[in-house]
């Protein structure tokens, strides 16, 4: 029976008559990768004695990471040059299949009095493990390239049962584009069940108003209803509010859980009643561990390849893919040239015909300057003149002749007319 | 002086009771300051170790609710009242301590408010007519509330401790110790302790000569215990039909007056029941003592100084009253 469904892509749907064997090849894929083996980067970031650290080994079941050193000196202080990047690299393995796992951890964190660029080392070093894998694929030999690039990261959050802090607000909101965000409820056990929703409620809340992207596990029309249903509750959980031990406790009954025993009672890390612990496994090493390694590579890598590309002035060029001719390339060098040169000329005459004008101008004003001033100096010389003259005639006038005035007495001499008459 | 022999026995020992009754009729005050990053637990231990709602947790109510940019001192102020004794109570939190990225500085409007009290209780004392009874609002006590979980003390901590024990009695508190087992809380407190000695820092209670042998083995035993692993609690749990304050879990249930599981019996009759009183003393003949002496010589080397002005012949104008010169600077607080 020849069916023939048109489906979306144009494609023709044909169904088979008999067993062809494609579809044996995942178990090829499959073969080849366990050869291969699996590499694994995990990043944890949170301010010290979240828990972080035994968080890690007990998620792998071995002692991944060493942990502080409780032995360190009274008073020294922890961590003087801010944030640190330390990497622990362990090879494990389960039925046969290798993992390369690496941790990469953030000490000092959050522990300096100001921490406003405590977030600045973890992304240059997120950044730059993207550019030793974007220089890897832009060498001509490409058979080997090492892939470190961070995968997940998880962000331990203190459980202070109201929100988030702003330090957890700030780091987030500079990680989220360049790295799968796993945001996790450290030492959960402080919080009784209640107080666990409120919170987490309020941490989503933040994150949503802020516009934080976390990774969430999404499902799509391929998968099973099972593997639904598991994810939506995963999806559900986020984020985790976990704990974690290295040591094993006794139950009641007799058996050893890990756990943490306090006087009132056992906390068992791997009871789903107690904590999430259980959950965050299965997302992160079980279910989700190909999907965080995906989406680091489609999604993340490639939007900062973009963006980096860009920056640095690529334009997406058609013409690569065209024929390398030489002449033709010359001629529009040549055009492209000359077209610059007549740009620069018309600019010059113009600055040229600029200056002209301004001293034009100013000359023109220094002229009627020079006009006025001398105007004004004359007519300034006029009326000294006029008033010199008027003093000379007064005077004149007011000296009589000798001889003609009457002599009503005795001329004095002339000294003392001077004085008679208000002396000039 | 034995009180059954009536000739000789003169009476002088009812002093006791007589200061009683006044006390009882005149009524004190306690001032408590909580210094603390938000979620630490403030608001509920204080609750607790008073038994009532008296402070309302000052965290975040919404998404949309910015992030205090600096430090806010809310003091609030109640009476409470047991078996006759007046008590005037009033609590100072510190909403948006220690909260931000960069907490430089998030220290000096709890110590500006500490000596803002010190100096009003100075200025009504140096008035010429004064009140009877100045109505005492220094600081008291300051319950300093750790992180658990981190090896000893923060950066932040050692300097905010430096600074506050220089002005009021500094009692060093974890609140939330629920998420340390035994071992933990035993090896932590070891560190912090060890910590406070390097650093000099020293927290209430001092060491005085007037102790005797009984004061100084109840010291010691209250030494032991800090700082204090406590856990608070509003809630009342019944657990087989009896009624306590606790927190219940889905592995167990914190009883909070339970000595095994938290201190906080221990802290709470330290604080109220044997060394409430000492607290109000030791402020007044110690803390204050020190501002008031600091003070006077500020204003002495002030008006020496506006002397030698006016006698170079500058125009130096010596004010009538010199107001006094607190005014903390970054560099002082």
């Amino acid at each position: 029976m020849r069916q023939n469904n048109v489906a979306d892509s144009g494609a023709i749907k044909k169904k088979m008559n008999g067993y062809v064997g494609f579809s044996n090849y995942p178990n090829q894929v499959h073969r080849r990768s366990i050869k291969r083996g699996f590499n694994f980067t995990l990043m944890v970031v949170g301010e010290s004695g979240l828990g972080k650290s035994t968080l890690i080994n007990t998620l792998f079941e071995s002692k991944v990471y060493p942990g502080r050193d409780d032995s360190a000196a009274v008073g020294a202080v922890e961590h003087p040059n801010g944030v640190e990047i330390s990497s622990v690299t362990a090879d494990i393995q389960e039925n046969g299949i290798k993992l390369k796992l690496s941790v990469v951890d953030t000490p000092g964190f959050g522990d300096s009095i100001n921490n406003e660029e405590s977030w600045k080392p973890i992304v240059e070093n997120v950044e730059s493990r993207f550019d030793a894998y974007l220089a890897q694929e832009n060498r001509v030999n490409r058979s080997k390239i090492v892939d470190n690039r961070v995968n997940a990261l998880l962000y331990f959050i203190k459980p202070t049962g109201h929100r988030l802090r702003a330090i957890d607000i700030e780091f987030m909101k500079n990680l989220h584009t360049r790295v799968n965000l796993i945001p996790v409820i450290a030492k959960s056990d402080t919080l009784t069940p209640r107080e666990v929703e409120q919170f987490k409620a309020n941490v989503l809340a933040d994150i949503n108003y802020h516009g934080i992207q976390i990774f969430k596990p999404v499902s799509d029309e391929y998968d099973d209803p099972e593997t639904i249903a598991d994810n939506k509750d995963i999806a559900g959980k986020i984020p985790f509010a976990v704990i974690g031990s290295e040591s094993f406790v006794e139950r009641a009954d007799g058996t050893k859980v890990r756990g943490r025993q306090y006087p009132w009672g056992i906390i068992e890390v791997e009871n789903e009643q107690h904590n999430d612990f259980v959950r965050l496994r299965q997302m992160l090493l079980r279910t989700h561990m190909e999907e965080l390694r995906d989406t680091t590579d489609v999604a993340l890598y490639e939007s900062y390849r973009t963006q980096k590309l860009l920056a640095m002035g690529h334009v997406q060029d058609a013409a690569v893919f065209r024929e390398f001719n030489p002449r033709v390339q010359q001629e529009e060098e040549a055009r492209a040239h000359y077209a610059k040169m007549q740009k620069l000329e018309a600019e010059m005459s113009a600055v040229f015909q600029q200056k002209v004008q301004e001293k034009e101008a100013k000359l023109k004003q220094s002229e009627e300057e020079l006009h006025s001033r001398h105007k004004e100096m004359k007519a300034a010389m006029e009326a000294q003149r006029t008033a010199l003259e008027e003093q000379k005639r007064r005077a004149q006038a007011a000296m009589p002749v000798p001889g003609t005035a009457e002599p009503m007495y005795q001329t004095q001499p002339r000294k003392d007319k001077k004085k008679l008459f208000g002396g000039f | 002086m034995s009180a059954n022999d009536n000739q000789t026995y003169v009476g002088f020992d009812t002093i006791t009771q007589q200061m009683e009754r006044k006390f009882l009729k005149r009524g004190f005050n306690f001032n408590v300051i909580l210094v603390g990053e938000s979620g630490m637990g403030k608001s509920t231990l204080v609750n607790s170790i008073f038994s009532s709602h008296l402070v309302d947790s000052q965290g975040r109510r919404t998404a949309q609710e910015v992030i205090r940019k600096t430090t806010e001192i809310s003091p609030v102020t109640q009476t409470l009242e047991e078996n006759g004794v007046r008590v005037k109570l009033t609590i100072i939190d510190t909403p948006g301590f220690g909260d931000q990225c960069n907490n430089e500085g998030c220290w000096v409007p709890v110590i500006k408010y500490i000596k803002d009290q010190h100096a009003a209780y100075l200025e009504r004392e140096l008035k010429p007519q004064r009140d009877r009874v100045i109505s005492d609002t220094r600081v008291h006590a300051c319950l300093y509330f750790l992180n658990p979980g981190n090896r000893g003390l923060r950066p932040l901590d050692v300097e905010v401790l430096k600074r506050l024990t220089e002005v009021t009695n500094v009692i060093p508190v974890i609140a939330k110790s629920d998420s340390m087992t035994v071992d933990e809380r035993t090896v932590f407190k070891r560190r912090i302790k060890e910590e406070l000695a390097f650093h000099r820092i020293s927290v209430y209670p001092y060491a005085s000569d007037e102790d005797d042998d009984e004061d100084r083995a109840l010291n010691a035993s209250i030494k032991e215990l800090v700082p204090f692993a406590v856990v608070g609690s509003e809630e009342i749990i019944e657990i087989d039909g009896k009624s306590i304050r606790g927190r219940r879990h889905g592995w167990g249930v914190i009883n909070i007056f339970d000595e095994g599981h938290s201190d906080f019996v221990h802290l709470r009759n330290f604080l109220l029941r044997t060394h409430l009183s000492d607290l109000v003393e030791v402020t007044a003949q110690r803390h204050y003592e020190q501002f008031r002496t600091s003070q006077l010589r500020q204003i002495k080397e002030m008006r020496a100084q506006q002397a030698a002005a006016a006698a170079a012949g500058q125009s130096g104008m010596p004010a009538p009253s010199v107001p006094l010169p607190h005014q903390p600077t970054m560099a002082q607080a």
